[in-house]
Order: C-alpha cells, then structure tokens, then sequence
C-alpha cells in the first residue's frame, strides 16, 4: 500500500522531468527548424536563419523547461508542448510541400 | 493547490543545482583557471629561458621551416605558432601526419623552440600538461573520449543556464538583496553571499554560461543546420556567408613538386598584409602540388575572428583574405566567443575575468552549501543526518576543497615528478585525480567539522609553500623572479600565496563559527534567568 502512494507521488514528477528534459529537448529542434524555415519569409538569408535560430534555441529551452515546471500537472504540460508542437510541424510540413513543388 | 511561478521555480533552481553542482564546480574552476592558462604554461617549464628579446618573425620563419622540413618532411600540414600568438612568447613548430586506416585526422606532433634563436632548447625542458591540460579539462574532462565529455557538459551548462533563469525570478528583491548582507546568521547568510555572487557577476555568468553552449550548439543542436545545411560542401558554404571566413580544409595528397621560395610570398605578403602580428602560419600539404600558405593574424578585437591572408604553395600567387564581413547572426556568435575566451583582455581586464571566474565559482560552492545548511538546520540537535544528507556534505568537502586540493597536487607533481620519467605528464594529471580523490575518502572518515578545518589547512598549506618548493627545486624563486623583472613567475607565486591566505581565512572563519551563535545565546539566556531565580530568593 505504501509503495503504491509513493508511486502516484512519484510517477508525476518522473513523467514532468521527462517532459522538460526529453519533451522539452524535442520541441526546441522543432521550433528551431520551423523558426529557420520561416524567417527566410520575412527577409531573411536562410544560413542567417539557421545560425540565428541555433543561438536562440538555448533559452527558448530554458523557458520551455521552466514553463514545464510550473505547469498544473504533467499532462497538462505534455499537452502544452503538444500544441506549441503544432505549428512547428505545420510550417516544416508547408515549407517541405513547397520545396516539392 | 497552484504553486506561484516563483515557488515552482525555487524547485528547479534548488533540485537542478544539486544534480549538477559538483560538476559545474569542476567547469568554473577549470575554466577560471583558463584565464591564465599561457602564464601556467610558463611556470610549468621552468627550464625554458627567460624571453628576453624576441626576433621578428621574418627571422623565425625560415628557422622554423628547415626544422618542419627535417623532422616532418611531406606530411598533411605544417603549423608555425609565433611567439605573438601566446601571453608566455612560446615559439613552436607542430605538424600533422596522414590519416591511416579509419581515423579522421592523422597524429599531432608539437615542438616547442628557443624564441632567441629559433633552434631547439639547449637543455631538456620538462614534459609538462601545463596550464592547457587543466584549462581543457573545463570542456573536455578527462579519462573520456571528447564526444561523450563535450555533451556531459553541455548537459551541465543548460542545466546552469536554467538555474541563472531561474535564479533571478526566484530572487524576489534582485536590488535590495544585493545590498544585504546578514553575517553570522546561519543559512541566511549563505543565501545573502550566494545571491552577493550571483547578482554581482549576472551578466558575466549568463555571457559564459550561453556562449559555452554557443560553442558546441550544431553538437548540442544539430536538427536545422543538418536539415539545410548538409554536412561537406554546403556547409562549408554556411560557415563562409554566417562567419565571413573561409574554411580551410585539410589538403589531400597530390603529386609531389617543389615549394616556392619563401622570400617570394613574404614580399607578396608585405604588400597586402594591413598591419598586426602574425600569430600563426599553416602549410596544407607542404612539397606537393596543390600546397597552400595561410598566414593568421593575432586576434585583434573582441570578435573571435582572425585576419588571413593564403598564398598557392607552389606557385607563390595570391589565393584569397579573410576575413569579410559575416552576417549578424555570425558577428554575435563570435562576439560571445570572443567574450567567452577573453583573449582580447589586456591585464586589468584579464584580473576582472578570473575574479568573475572566481566568483561564479564561489557561487554554486555557496550554492551547494546552501542545500545542507537550510536542511541541517531544520534537524534536531544531536540527530544524526541521514544518508542523503551525509552523502551531500561528504561531496560538498570533498568537491569544494578536494579539488583546489587536486589542483596543487598537479603543481607540486610539475616540480617533483623526475625530470626523465615516462609519460610524465600524463603522471601529473593521475597525482591531481588520485589526491582529489583521496580528499572525498578523508571527508568520509572524519567528523564533518573537524573535516573542513584540515582539508582547508592542507589546502593553505599546500598553496602556501608552493613558492618555497619552487624556489627549491628551481633556480626561480620568487625574490629571483622579482629582481629578474619576470612577471608571470612573480604572478603565479603571488597568486598560490593568495590562495593559502583565503584557505587560511576559511579555517578561521570555521573555527569561530563551531560555537554556533544561538547556542550562546541560549546559555546567556539561562544564566540570565538563573541569575534572576537567585535574585528573587
């Protein structure tokens, strides 16, 4: 009995530190690839792109880690980085479709 | 029930600190020292003569080339590092040998020169890691394949960078704590000195901590740069338009034909060549036909760039300089860089660094000691502290001290390991491990308390007499040093002698504090009352 406590203690918190070291590790390459597709929208040289959104890509996973850690509960933090996964993954799917065309 | 951000934040910064801290200690350390790695170079060959003038590098040059053609003969490059290139004047010569089998880069070899004649040293000079081997264990360990190290710590770093994030909201009153300070009050003067040393230096520990990831970030974060710019050609190509450097790649071997002259490129050279010293020459497959001479220019301003100008071996024609202007996103990245290593700084600047350095270092140990002192407090008297705690304070000695400890073992291993022996410099890295190591085993044996007190007594000890053991096992003491006008010697004997005097400090600092305030008053306390009980009698 006392054990199952303590796993429903610590099968949160194992699940949220998963969720910013690994999720938070995924995100951030999916941001950084979707930022260095989109800035060349904007004007932006795509090896400027590239280097730019690399540098920044350290403290956006800070602020992703940090924001995991605050969230309400670790699913409510999966399901954050889920749905700032999505327009990631749409902009790499729309810049991908357009290379093919 | 919501935490507020700042509590959730005082979590992560807590329990991440913790994970990482000893390690990141390490990291601070090393890389502190690395502000003066030159000048240790220079005390850990104290064979090597004073510099006392230098000859132009037009004189150096051809020496330096007879001796690559002699001892190397046609192998993949050829490497003239001139006495500009380096704070302690080193003059030598390296070269690399083909790859063979499966190996990406063949054998280095590196030789150091006399800067007065350009010859080999007279004597034999002691092999020595220096002050390089311990500043690259900042990024690199050791015992390790690279690979795994430069990703442990890059791990370490994000985990910092986290931590100064978090730091700073957690930090309710950034201003006004700066300017508290509460002695002798237990945990709450840790955490005034902990937040003194991290405010302090903020700028300078969230510059070091980004730029380190900087470094290695297509390591760290390879997704986009792989996705767009494929490793070979094209990525060549990015770092040509970001940083506005060519990238000089390694020369294949071709037919063999002879070298032109040298005179003929050193007049094409003067002609183009906009001023500042030349720190390095690089000859990409020396005695073939598609050699090539880069000539790199000191680096001159804070951007982590270097002036170049390449010649055709052979033919003696112009083939390129260096650098352009890059793009912005490449001007900052070597603007970290640059921060970074601080090889810009002039001697005031290059002291603020260490103290910086110094202070980052002293903040995660306070950090560190924080976590025990705030939990020890909450334990009874008496109470024996349990194993996680235990294991924490044995690792905080061990760590804190232990490793200044190690450090001086590497010097005192540079002047007394035999001067002949096998692998000796490897041998000086084993001693600093191995003493480090035995420090962790004396934290475990002995009583906390009375633990700190002698590890920090042996630490001023060891700094202290580091002077007297050099003055006695070589001919540079420091009054010789002082009366010689050889600064870096005079330096570094000073420095030891700071360091005895701050270990010194700590002992007696502990040994005032081992009769805890409260404690006294309690006792004042009661024969107050006792006194008062007697008085109504």
């Amino acid at each position: 009995m006392r054990y199952l406590l303590l796993l429903r203690q610590l099968l949160p918190l194992g699940s949220r530190i998963l969720a910013a070291v690994i999720g938070g590790y995924a995100l951030t390459a999916l941001v950084t690839l979707a930022l260095s597709l989109a800035l060349p929208w904007v004007g932006v040289g795509q090896a400027e792109s590239v280097l730019a959104s690399t540098i920044a890509s350290f403290l956006i996973y800070a602020v992703v880690i940090m924001g995991v850690f605050h969230a309400r509960s670790a699913l409510r933090a999966w399901t954050g980085l889920l749905l700032l996964a999505i327009p990631c993954g749409l902009i790499i799917g729309a810049s991908s479709v357009s290379a093919v065309l | 029930m919501r935490a507020s951000f700042r509590q959730s934040m005082a979590l992560v910064h807590t329990w991440g600190g913790l994970l990482v801290g000893w390690l990141l200690y390490f990291i601070f350390l090393t890389g502190t020292i690395g502000y003066v790695h030159h000048e240790i170079d220079r005390w850990m060959k104290p064979e090597q003569p004073m510099a006392s003038s230098t000859p132009t590098a037009s004189t150096l040059l051809p020496k330096a080339l007879d001796r690559l053609a002699r001892e190397a003969g046609a192998v993949q490059n050829w490497y003239i590092f001139l006495p500009t290139a380096s704070r302690s004047g080193e003059f030598s010569v390296g070269w690399r040998v083909w790859p063979t089998g499966d190996r990406r880069l063949g054998k280095f070899t590196r030789q150091s020169l006399d800067p007065s004649t350009g010859e080999a040293f007279s004597g034999t000079i002691r092999e020595t890691g220096g002050g390089h081997t311990l500043y690259a264990m900042h990024y690199r360990l050791h015992y390790m394949p690279y690979d795994w190290a430069i990703r442990i710590v890059g791990i370490c770093t994000m985990f910092m960078l986290v931590a100064i994030i978090s730091g700073v909201i957690v930090h309710r009153r950034l201003f006004r704590d700066f300017f508290t300070f509460r002695p002798g009050k237990g945990h709450r003067s840790w955490l005034d000195g902990h937040n003194l040393l991290g405010v302090s230096a903020l700028p300078f520990h969230l510059m070091i901590t980004w730029s380190g990831l900087i470094f290695f970030m297509f390591t760290y974060n390879p997704f986009a740069v792989d996705a767009l710019f494929p490793k070979g050609e094209t990525r060549d190509r990015f770092y040509a338009e970001t940083s506005g450097q060519v990238k000089i790649s390694p020369g294949v071997k071709a037919p063999t034909a002879e070298m032109v002259s040298l005179e003929i490129v050193l007049t094409s050279f003067e002609e183009r060549w906009g001023g500042g010293e030349i720190a390095l020459v690089r000859i990409e497959s020396p005695g073939r036909a598609n050699s090539q001479i880069h000539f790199y220019a000191r680096q001159s301003g804070i951007r982590r760039v270097a002036t170049t100008l390449s010649f055709d071996g052979v033919t003696g024609d112009f083939l390129s300089a260096g650098p352009t202007a890059g793009t912005a996103a490449g001007r900052f990245e070597q603007v970290m860089l640059g921060l970074h290593e601080g090889l810009f700084a002039g001697p005031f600047l290059r002291f603020l660094y260490v103290l910086a350095g110094l202070s980052g270092t002293a903040m995660i140990a306070t950090g560190l000691l924080l976590w025990s002192k705030k939990r020890n407090a909450k334990l009874a008297e008496n109470e024996p502290a349990r194993f996680g705690r235990a294991a924490v304070d044995v690792l905080n000695l061990g760590t804190i001290i232990g490793l200044p400890v190690g450090v001086a073992a590497y010097f005192w291993a540079n002047r007394l390991l035999p001067i002949g022996m096998g692998n000796r410099a490897a041998w000086e890295v084993h001693v600093m491990f191995l003493t480090w190591g035995l420090t962790y085993i004396y934290a475990i044996w002995r009583p906390r308390d009375r633990a700190w007190i002698e590890l920090c007594g042996f630490a001023a000890a060891a700094y202290g007499l580091l002077p007297v053991l050099s003055a006695l096992t070589t001919d540079r003491g420091l009054i010789g040093s002082i009366l010689d006008k050889d600064w870096i010697f005079v330096g570094f004997d000073l420095s030891t002698l700071a360091a005895a005097l701050f270990f010194g400090l700590v002992v007696c600092v502990i040994r005032r504090g081992r009769k805890p305030p409260d404690v006294r008053r309690v006792t004042d306390a009661s024969t107050a009352s006792r006194n008062k009980a007697v008085s109504r009698r």
